[in-house]
């Protein structure tokens, strides 16, 4: 090819590159000339007011004495589920959960034991997310679509995760499920003010955190009639979460992964 | 230059096919459609979230600091310059007044070809049933 | 110099239409998958990396694998690699490619990749993956660029490109290593949570790379007047014979390990491999006939004069090439989720979708590697004449 035609293409090529280099900084730079500063009084007391405190430390204590998952109670898997449009897709390949019930030898697969205290042999557990203290799924993100917040909970942002699954690799407690499809189909009664997800995302348990700023518990503690969940403050010495464990013996799933769940089980 | 012909005629081709989009909508086109934005009508819907101006251009990145605000630092109030504080909620708050998606934001963005994947996630309560 | 990939033989269009053939499949299954999301592969809740990630892993390898000819010439002044070392950055090229695009149609949102620019996270080791990867790739085509550049005005190549090439040397263990960090760090799977994974990667790399170099060094001798000469032939297989012995070495250390201990979490992964797990036995015939593979290669590696007779060792390459595919794809990355961290075995094979969309990419890799072979070699023709 001509030389000075080929240079002319190379230039060419490098101001588009350029050009659209300049576009991507834009949408890196972050806008935060439209940040107005909340106003004193507000005049509206349904707004989710409350925020994100550091000094908090949420923490989940299940009952199993209490629990009465193997009557065939599911109320807090059915108000978990329909709250945030959890689908309903009919099959072990691609479903979705995000509470469930677990027999209690895969939930705690690492203290077999050939002879168990009676109540517990054959029990079914509620298992969910653990929100661990050092969670591996954390860690793995390239993107921090899932992230520690101060309060401990570990969220989900469903807008940045690019599906790559490494989370649901690292979760040691198949906490974690990932939208195979588009999941509105299979959503039985929509729950509008929560928003669905969309296919090739990953979700799970966020300890309900659109009900936490409206002051409220999560949906599975509101719903549970025997008061078996209990959600509190594992940093309030005199919280309920607190003085449930230091009155009860409990365990939590893989303890000695360092993942330091924050899911306890009173057996 | 050689094939100067056949460089130019496929230079022309181009052109002719690149703004082929300008040439069919004068020709097809109807330029009387415009966007018939259809404004809520309640007592206290009288007032958007930031003023008409500014949403008109910007509601996009608005709502991108909204989703920033709600989702990464769980900080979910918007207080208008009005005084008035808002839930930051494209469900709650910009639908709970703009109730009808198709005669108000769809009008724009049909006219203009824009198709935003909110849609995908945020539900429209019009278009699902609720029991 | 792309005008030397246009003109061929009749053979020549003939292998490029069947690979475009190939990949227009492949693109038509891509768009029902975005379509339709990742459930039209076999993959599941339990196992949710399968066959796209497994041809990553590999691919990794194999790229990595441009090193076996490049430290020993550049390094060691070893001048009988002299011809093969452009052919094999031109694989590291194809290889990186592939795995770039194995990573595309295995998320779940590819038009968010960006995000992985946007918003860099240093402790994740996907984040440092694509670091590497792509440094890996940049390195390549600058170096393979510049390198062919310079033969084809008969000139030295510049002397800036020296510390370039050099870079690509731990650059390239880098990426192997790093590709198993991503395994090999994660507590909840502990079939993956092995100190000797990252030696095992370089080590089957290291043996199956440089064998699909010689097969297809080999074809191209067949097809051109290419002759990599024998003294450079004889020397990559004795590499591959060492790296193959390192690689079953490596294999034995993980079963005593697994079995000696007879912890329960370690042992059933390989039990479901190699035996079956709760009547669950899809991978057994795989990881036996690897297995087979493997020993009787190593064999025949060993015995001088069948490694140095180059029909005997186009077939022991092959060999290597199908055990160590079958023992680092789908025996490394499926059975890391069989059985679950709950204990329940679950089993995936890959639909024909995931399949075709699979060998289209592995047709763009061979597509890449067929045009830069072509131009190489119709390059050394004309520089003859």
């Amino acid at each position: 090819m001509d030389k000075k035609r080929r240079k002319f293409l190379k230039l060419a090529g490098l101001a588009a590159l350029g050009v659209s280099a300049g576009k991507y900084i834009d949408i890196i730079a972050k806008d935060t000339a439209h940040k107005i500063p909340l106003a004193d009084s507000l005049s509206n007391t349904k707004l989710p007011t409350v925020k994100v405190n550091p000094k908090n430390r949420w923490a989940m204590v299940v009952d199993l004495n209490k629990c009465l998952v193997d009557e065939g109670c599911t109320k807090c898997i059915n108000a978990c589920h329909k709250t945030h449009n959890v689908p309903d897709i009919g099959n072990p390949k691609d479903e979705i959960k995000w509470i469930w019930k677990e027999s209690y030898e895969n939930a705690f697969i690492d203290q077999e034991n050939y002879f168990m205290k009676e109540s517990l042999e054959d029990k079914k557990v509620p298992i969910f997310c653990n929100h661990c203290d050092n969670p591996p799924c954390v860690r793995v993100c390239p993107t921090q679509a899932t992230w520690k917040r101060e309060d401990g909970i570990v969220m989900m942002d469903w807008h940045r995760c690019i599906g790559c699954r490494y989370c649901v690799a690292a979760c040691p407690y198949g906490s974690r499920s990932f939208n195979w499809k588009d999941p509105r189909p299979f959503i039985k009664e929509i729950t509008p003010e929560f928003p669905t997800r969309t296919k090739g995302v990953v979700e799970k348990c966020t300890f309900c955190d659109e009900r936490l700023a409206e002051g409220l518990e999560p949906a599975c503690v509101e719903a549970c009639t025997t008061k078996a969940l209990v959600f509190g403050n594992l940093n309030d010495p005199n919280s309920n979460v607190r003085e449930l464990l230091k009155e009860n013996y409990s365990i939590r799933r893989k303890p000695g992964l360092g993942t330091n769940p924050e899911v306890f089980y009173l057996v | 230059m050689y094939d100067s012909g056949k460089i130019l005629i496929g230079i022309i081709i181009f052109i002719i096919l690149v703004t082929s989009p300008i040439w069919y909508d004068l020709a097809f086109g109807n330029p009387t459609i415009k966007p018939k934005l259809v404004l809520p009508t309640g007592e206290d819907q009288k007032e958007c979230v930031m003023p008409t101006e500014y949403m008109r251009h910007n509601h996009m990145e608005l709502l991108n600091v909204w989703r920033d605000d709600v989702v990464r630092n769980g900080d979910r109030i918007f207080a208008a310059a009005s005084g008035k504080n808002f839930e930051m909620s494209l469900t709650k708050t910009c639908i709970g007044c703009h109730s009808n998606k198709a005669e108000f934001c769809d009008q724009c963005h049909n006219y203009l070809g824009v198709s935003p994947y909110c849609w995908e996630c945020h539900v429209d309560p019009k278009t699902v049933e609720i029991k | 110099m792309i005008e030397l990939a246009l003109k061929g033989t009749k053979k020549y269009w003939v292998w490029i239409f069947f690979l475009s053939a190939i990949i227009l499949v492949g693109v038509y299954f891509y768009s029902r998958q975005f379509g339709y999301g990742l459930g039209i592969t076999g993959l599941s809740r339990d196992v949710t990396w399968g066959f796209y990630i497994a041809q990553l892993t590999f691919l990794v390898g194999v790229a990595a694998s441009g090193v076996m000819v490049v430290l020993p010439y550049y390094l060691h002044d070893y001048k009988a690699f002299g011809k093969l070392t452009i052919l094999g950055e031109f694989l590291a090229i194809a290889a990186i490619v592939m795995c770039i695009l194995f990573v595309a149609v295995d998320v779940g949102q590819p038009l968010r990749m960006i995000n992985l620019i946007l918003y860099p996270s240093p402790s994740s080791i996907l984040f440092w993956d694509t670091v590497v990867l792509s440094g890996y790739l940049l390195l390549n085509v600058i170096i393979s660029h510049t390198v062919l550049e310079a033969e084809r005005k008969s000139i030295a190549p510049p002397k800036w490109i020296k510390p370039i090439i050099i870079l690509s040397i731990p650059w390239a263990i880098s990426i192997h290593t790093v590709t198993a960090f991503l395994y090999s760090g994660l507590a909840a799977r502990p079939f993956w949570m092995t100190a000797v994974l990252a030696p095992r990667f370089l080590a089957s790399a290291f043996s199956s790379g440089p064998a699909l170099l010689l097969i297809m060094v080999f074809i191209i001798k067949k097809i051109t007047k290419f002759d990599p000469g024998h003294e450079s032939v004889r020397k990559l297989g004795l590499i591959i014979t060492y790296a193959m012995c390192a690689n079953v070495f490596f294999i034995l250390m993980e079963f005593f390990t697994a079995f000696y201990s007879s912890i329960p979490e370690h042992i059933h992964h390989f039990q479901y491999l190699y035996f079956g797990l709760d009547g669950h036995n899809t991978l057994v015939p795989w990881m036996w006939s690897s297995a087979i593979l493997a020993i009787v290669s190593l064999v025949f590696l060993l015995i001088p004069k069948y490694r140095e007779n180059e029909k005997v060792l186009v077939w022991v390459c092959a060999a290597i090439f199908i055990s160590i595919w079958i023992d680092k794809g789908l025996g490394m990355v499926v059975t890391g989720f069989i059985p679950t961290p709950l204990g329940k075995v679950v089993d995936y094979s890959p639909t024909a979708p995931e399949l075709l969309i699979s060998l289209a990419i592995w047709a763009i890799g061979f597509f890449i590697i067929t045009v830069f072979y072509k131009i190489t070699l119709s390059l050394r023709k004309e520089l003859v004449t």
